[in-house]
């Protein structure tokens, strides 16, 4: 009889996970919508930036004079990854391949003897890369309190890394981050930040138009680099935080269906245990009856 | 109907503006400059201001700026600021209580990134009451 008992409560406990994965669900695919429509709405900013970009860039390169921000500081010594991932849990392997990937890219630098920083956007990061890498975690960058990504959330950090490598901490900039093309589908992406990669596609059509350029193209160039870096990361956060609701709507979905086949196999054998009971205690009455 | 110059106002967050208009003014880092139909292609940097909208010889709208960066190509003008308000929703009244008290703010501050912060925020809130003069 107590195992009745037992199967009672475990159909009832798995019925209760089962309504919170449902409800968050349903909350990560309302939050998906806003994340999606905010990732939108910061394209054309973004687009025109790289165009911008990319016509003033390409007359630089190969300049002695050229910013370091677009140069660089001709090594690559010193290293600073970026690392942004969510700040909550169960969201399938959002996370974790996020972590994953700066892991491997951490490893694949130090064994060629760089030196290597990171910085945690995101609690998550954080957690994961702690045990092995804690020594090199410069700090971490609380998002959690933001509902919605805004631009004034990538401000700050990309202040951060301009102002290290204004310090000259570091030669190179790399960020982590998933980019989101599907529901079912992330990318996680390892983007160059600093020097500034030129964006190649808009080169071609901006080139056929000659520009005047007020002041002139080094003080443009020269403000525009720490703007597009903000952009850069802000876009990066964007695309996270789509990811994010993604992965955990995906993740969610799934636990509800696991959840609910569970529930049948349990419900079955419940019944079954029920019948036997009755069963045997039917034989247990019978034959009682028929020794007399 | 004199030419028209398509103008499109973005900030990091979203579209705000895509229309066509007679003369657009632009508070442009080397002072201000107005953009008719088929300027010349121009990139410029702009600096914290007004831009300002002329219909006829009206001056239609003016929307502040934080700085951003101009781009006139084939008679289509683009402005990528970070920030953009309409001068006409920003309220006197409002912006000097929040200006006074930012001051306080900057004043109770018990740490230095909190005090920065608060600069920051009443540096930018004078812009903006700069901007409505």
């Amino acid at each position: 009889m107590a195992n009745l008992k037992e199967l009672k409560n475990r159909i009832s406990s798995v019925t209760s996970t089962q309504k919170i994965t449902k409800a968050m669900k349903m909350v990560a695919a309302a939050k998906l919508r806003h994340a999606e429509t905010a990732a939108n709405a910061a394209r054309p900013y973004a687009e025109r930036m790289d165009s911008m970009m990319a016509s003033l860039a390409s007359g630089m390169v190969g300049r002695e004079d050229a910013p370091k921000l677009l140069a660089g500081t001709g090594s690559d010594q010193r290293q600073l990854v970026v690392v942004a991932t969510g700040e909550r849990g169960l969201c399938g392997g959002f996370n974790n391949s996020i972590s994953k990937a700066a892991a491997q890219k951490i490893d694949r630098l130090m064994s060629q003897g760089k030196d290597v920083k990171v910085l945690c956007v995101g609690k998550k990061g954080r957690d994961a890369l702690k045990r092995k890498y804690g020594h090199l975690i410069l700090d971490l960058v609380d998002l959690s309190g933001s509902k919605r990504i805004g631009f004034d959330d990538a401000q700050p950090i990309a202040q951060r890394v301009l102002s290290m490598f204004e310090a000259d901490e570091f030669d190179v900039c790399t960020i982590f981050y998933a980019k989101f093309i599907s529901v079912l589908t992330q990318e996680v992406t390892e983007q160059q930040i600093i020097p500034a990669s030129i964006p190649d596609g808009a080169a071609d059509e901006s080139n056929d138009v000659v520009y005047e350029y007020e002041p002139d193209e080094e003080e443009i160039l020269a403000e525009l680099l720490p703007r597009n870096l903000s952009v850069q990361v802000f876009r990066a956060l964007l695309e996270n935080a789509a990811s994010e609701q993604g992965a955990r709507m995906s993740a969610m979905e799934n636990a509800t269906r696991n959840a609910g086949e569970m529930i049948d196999k349990l419900t079955l054998q419940y019944n079954r245990e029920r019948q036997a009971a009755i069963t045997s205690e039917l034989i247990e009455i019978i034959s009682g009856a028929e020794a007399l | 109907m004199a030419d028209m110059i398509t103008m499109d106002l973005v900030s990091p967050e979203k579209l705000l503006l895509s229309d066509e208009f007679e003369m657009v003014v632009l508070p442009g880092a080397e002072g201000d400059f107005g953009v008719l139909a088929g300027h010349s292609p121009v990139t410029s940097s702009l600096r914290p201001g007004v831009i300002s909208i002329y219909e006829g010889d009206k001056e239609k709208e003016r929307i502040f700026v934080n700085g951003g960066f101009a781009e006139i190509s084939n008679d289509k003008l683009t402005v990528l600021a970070e920030e953009a308000v309409y001068v006409a929703d920003l309220d006197r009244a409002n912006l000097e209580q929040r200006i006074q008290d930012a001051r306080e703010d900057e004043e109770d501050a018990k740490d230095d990134e909190t005090r920065r912060r608060a600069a920051e925020n009443r540096d930018h809130l004078q812009q903006l009451l700069d901007a409505m003069n």
